[in-house]
């Protein structure tokens, strides 16, 4: 189990060390000059040269790049191009949003699939099970933004329930709070339980098939129950990886969600950060999205080793 | 004369989705009935949220738009009609030999860090331009010879030669005063003397402002006003319609109106801009440098279908570079009129007939839906055209503006009074036209009268030499509560003056 875990985490590492050259590279090829972009279109060559040489974009990229990788390895995230702040505390704060979001997202998503998923597996042949299939195949089609929009359409504008857009930190104004996380953490969760729903599905029908749950019955244990006792807890193995995989498409959904209910998290934060140019901002942003996914992905490695015995030994 | 027209033009950007889905009648108002000066409070929506607030830095037009007028005030400003008139400069004279402006100053004005204002901050602020700013537009100021200070209320401006322009360009940001005690953090803590204090900004959300209760002048009736910036033009609309603000300052997407005037709740205000559309030529390309070819290409162009149909036929038709609100306006729509006949004739005679042209479009919401138009009325007019979408500002900047790498583009030039900026030999339309610049400096150099007149007869020769074409004039459209008076019906000046509105 060590040996495996040591693996796990060398993996873990040179990803990112890959990804932050990938990240690196892809910002550098992309076109439009940010010293430029800052000082407007009739700034003169000289005056964008000496911005650049400002910013630091006239060295050598190996140079830059080193230069970066050592600053985030400190903790600093440098300075933005356009507003001239630090970058670090404005990535931790947008990053505390977003993650309110991908948490209560990914809540509602496993509320919503866990039941549902178990139900449609246990009764795949019934019409509840395929009713129950068909709406999640609705689900799975409709992406996060338009499941927002529709939400703001009837419960914000329509019935007046809810705020439309805006966030209020919860240590400011929880109730304030809760009300504005609601429709967002919705639009995210309930399309993310669509899909997981359809996993869970075949989880559960898999661990139906074996043989140790045709026994349990033999013993007399109604299906539910037997699936309770000694079923999902194998069933989530499956499930666990696929909701670390989810974890990128919900980042990605949040930075789309936040757009539509106008709130300042991580996306925002780089969708201004890549039209200002804000090139270090948009590097900073982006490393930290890959982070969190490649360190999610890590621990779901780990958890995997947790809830399946026979790995812990091989 | 310099030009930020892009970055302005970055709140478009912003606002790409253009869909409304739905009209509908919920929303909710906000109290009202206390007496001026109360404690009220309004939020306005806008888009582009600016990237830093100092704004002798950091170019675009979203900084200006919250803090100058509001914040900061400039010595003369400009009415909703386009008159320069006094603000802090209470009066000023010129001399005959129109190089010498003396300006008194009010005299009980004071900055929000209790500094009183003089002659000596306005000169500190002139000399400012010159030396610290970074942005371009502060060559406007390189005309100043000297400025000093009279007496603690009288300054005095002398120029190296007459320049009506400078006393323009005095009504923008660069004529914006500061105290030498107040610039030391301008990007997080402006200090001004306006009817406004900078109170908090909270990034990615909104700018707040307070009433400044110490303003010299009269005190504006709100006592917090918050801009709150939207990236999406559904979600601005939405936002008015939850109640959770009471006036979109820009309206993103017109035919999304239909929802706010089909109900008693909201009034919509229809105004100019200074935001000419132009379909510009690249006038160095050989096809391009023929005097038929640019002539055919305006007949070709049904303006009023084009702007039917690209932008709800909220626009107003202008035939060259002049905005209604600029002394020197005039109708030039004739000069060439709808005829696909002639137009087709003119291209045969040219010999551009069947040749591709290349139209380089900005992702900008009105480039792409118009850009649609031109490229199917040009073709039925015997031209092929060739659409490529260039990201906006970045990309279109490198390849359009700075290598006039492009046959034609449609972007939106918003800059008050920048004819001869856009068209010179240097800037990407690359036209190169020494009548008209005879025109722009009698212009410059004469007075008011001489000003109006070659104004005029460049705005002509532009239209006549068919320069490029101005597809329309963006509209100013607002959307608010009903009870909110005092809002611009214009938008000509780069600031959004917060101080006249009331409930």
């Amino acid at each position: 189990m060590i040996l495996r875990l040591i693996e796990r985490t060398g993996v873990f590492l040179v990803s990112l060390a890959v990804s932050s050259v990938l990240v690196f590279a892809f910002m550098a090829v992309l076109p439009g000059d940010p010293a430029r972009v800052a000082l407007g279109v009739n700034a003169s060559d000289e005056a964008v040269a000496e911005l650049r040489r400002q910013f630091g974009l006239d060295r050598p990229l190996p140079t830059q790049y080193f230069d970066w990788l050592g600053g985030l390895l400190r903790g600093d995230f440098g300075t933005s191009y356009v507003s001239k702040a630090a970058i670090g505390p404005q990535v931790f704060d947008r990053l505390q949003v977003t993650l309110w979001l991908v948490v209560a997202g990914m809540i509602i998503a496993l509320l919503v699939a866990a039941p549902a998923g178990t139900v449609m597996a246990a009764r795949h042949r019934q019409v509840s099970g395929l009713a129950l299939s068909a709406l999640s195949q609705i689900g799975v089609a409709v992406p996060a933004f338009l499941a927002g929009i529709l939400l703001i359409v009837v419960f914000a504008v329509k019935l007046g329930w809810l705020p439309a857009n805006g966030w209020t930190p919860p240590a400011q104004d929880p109730a304030m709070f809760l009300k504005q996380l609601i429709l967002p953490a919705l639009s995210l969760g309930l399309v993310q339980g669509a899909v997981l729903t359809r996993y869970v599905r075949s989880a559960v029908l898999d661990v139906l098939r074996e043989d140790y749950l045709r026994t349990a019955r033999a013993k007399g244990l109604r299906p539910f129950q037997a699936l309770w006792k000694h079923g999902l807890r194998n069933a989530a193995v499956p499930v666990v990886t696929v909701l670390g995989l989810q974890l990128a498409t919900l980042l990605i959904g949040a930075v789309v969600v936040e757009r539509v209910f106008v709130i300042p998290g991580l996306g925002s934060l780089l969708l201004d950060g890549v039209s200002n140019r804000d090139l270090l901002l948009v590097q900073d942003v982006v490393m930290v999205l890959v982070m969190a996914v490649l360190l999610v992905n890590f621990l779901v490695d780990v958890l995997y080793v947790a809830l399946d015995p026979r790995l812990r030994t091989s | 004369m310099k030009s930020s027209f892009s970055t302005r033009a970055v709140a478009f950007l912003a606002s790409a989705a253009l869909l409304a889905l739905t009209a509908c009648s919920a929303g909710s108002g906000t109290s009202s009935g206390s007496t001026p000066g109360g404690d009220q409070n309004l939020s306005i929506g806008l888009v582009a949220e600016p990237a830093s607030l100092d704004f002798t830095t950091t170019d675009g037009a979203a900084i200006p738009q919250a803090l100058l007028g509001n914040v900061y005030e400039t010595l003369v400003k400009q009415d909703d009609s386009g008159k320069i008139v006094p603000a802090l400069a209470k009066s000023w004279t010129v001399s005959p030999d129109r190089k010498t402006y003396t300006f008194d100053l009010a005299d009980n004005a004071k900055f929000t860090n209790d500094k009183p204002f003089t002659a000596n901050d306005a000169v500190f602020s002139i000399n400012r331009v010159k030396t610290a700013w970074t942005t371009s537009l502060k060559a406007a100021m390189e005309v100043v010879a000297s400025a000093k200070a009279l007496s603690p209320t009288q300054l005095q401006v002398t120029l190296t030669k007459p320049s009506n322009d400078w006393l323009f360009r005095m009504t923008t940001r660069i004529g914006a005063m500061f105290s030498e005690s107040g610039v030391s953090a301008l990007a997080t803590a402006p200090v001004g003397t306006g009817p406004f204090k900078f109170s908090k900004w909270n990034r990615g959300d909104s700018i707040v402002l307070t009433r400044n209760d110490g303003y010299w002048s009269t005190k504006p009736f709100f006592q917090q006003i918050t801009l709150k910036y939207f990236k999406d033009a559904t979600a601005l609309n939405n936002a008015l319609l939850t109640g959770t603000i009471n006036v979109i300052g820009t309206v993103q997407a017109p035919e999304a109106l239909s929802q706010f005037t089909s109900n008693d709740k909201y009034q919509v205000i229809e105004g100019t801009t200074n935001g000419e559309v132009l379909l510009s030529f690249n006038n160095s390309r050989p096809a391009m440098a023929d005097l038929q070819t640019r002539q055919a290409i305006r007949m070709a162009i049904d303006h009023k279908a084009l702007l039917d149909t690209c932008w709800a036929g909220r626009g107003k038709l202008i035939g060259s570079m002049v905005p209604p609100t600029d002394p020197w306006y005039e109708d030039l729509t004739g000069v060439a009129p709808f005829d696909l006949a002639k137009a087709k004739s003119l291209l045969q005679a040219s010999g551009a007939a069947g040749k591709t042209f290349r139209l380089r479009l900005p992702t900008l919401p009105y480039a792409t839906s118009c850009g649609q138009v031109v490229k199917s009325q040009l073709e039925q007019a015997g031209l092929k055209v060739q659409i490529d979408q260039l990201e906006f500002p970045a990309a279109w900047l490198t390849t359009v503006f700075k290598n006039a790498d492009y046959d034609m583009s449609i972007v939106a030039h918003v800059e008050p009074r920048d004819l001869g900026a856009v068209f010179n030999a240097k800037y990407y339309t690359r036209y190169n036209d020494p009548t008209l610049q005879g025109y722009l400096a009698a212009a410059d150099a004469g007075d008011e009268a001489a000003q109006v007149d070659n104004m005029k007869k460049a705005a002509k020769r532009l239209s006549e030499q068919a320069a490029g074409d101005w597809l329309f004039l963006l509209p100013n459209l607002m959307v608010a509560d009903k009870g909110v008076k005092g809002l611009p019906t214009n938008a000509i000046t780069e600031n959004f003056d917060l101080s006249k509105l009331a409930r």
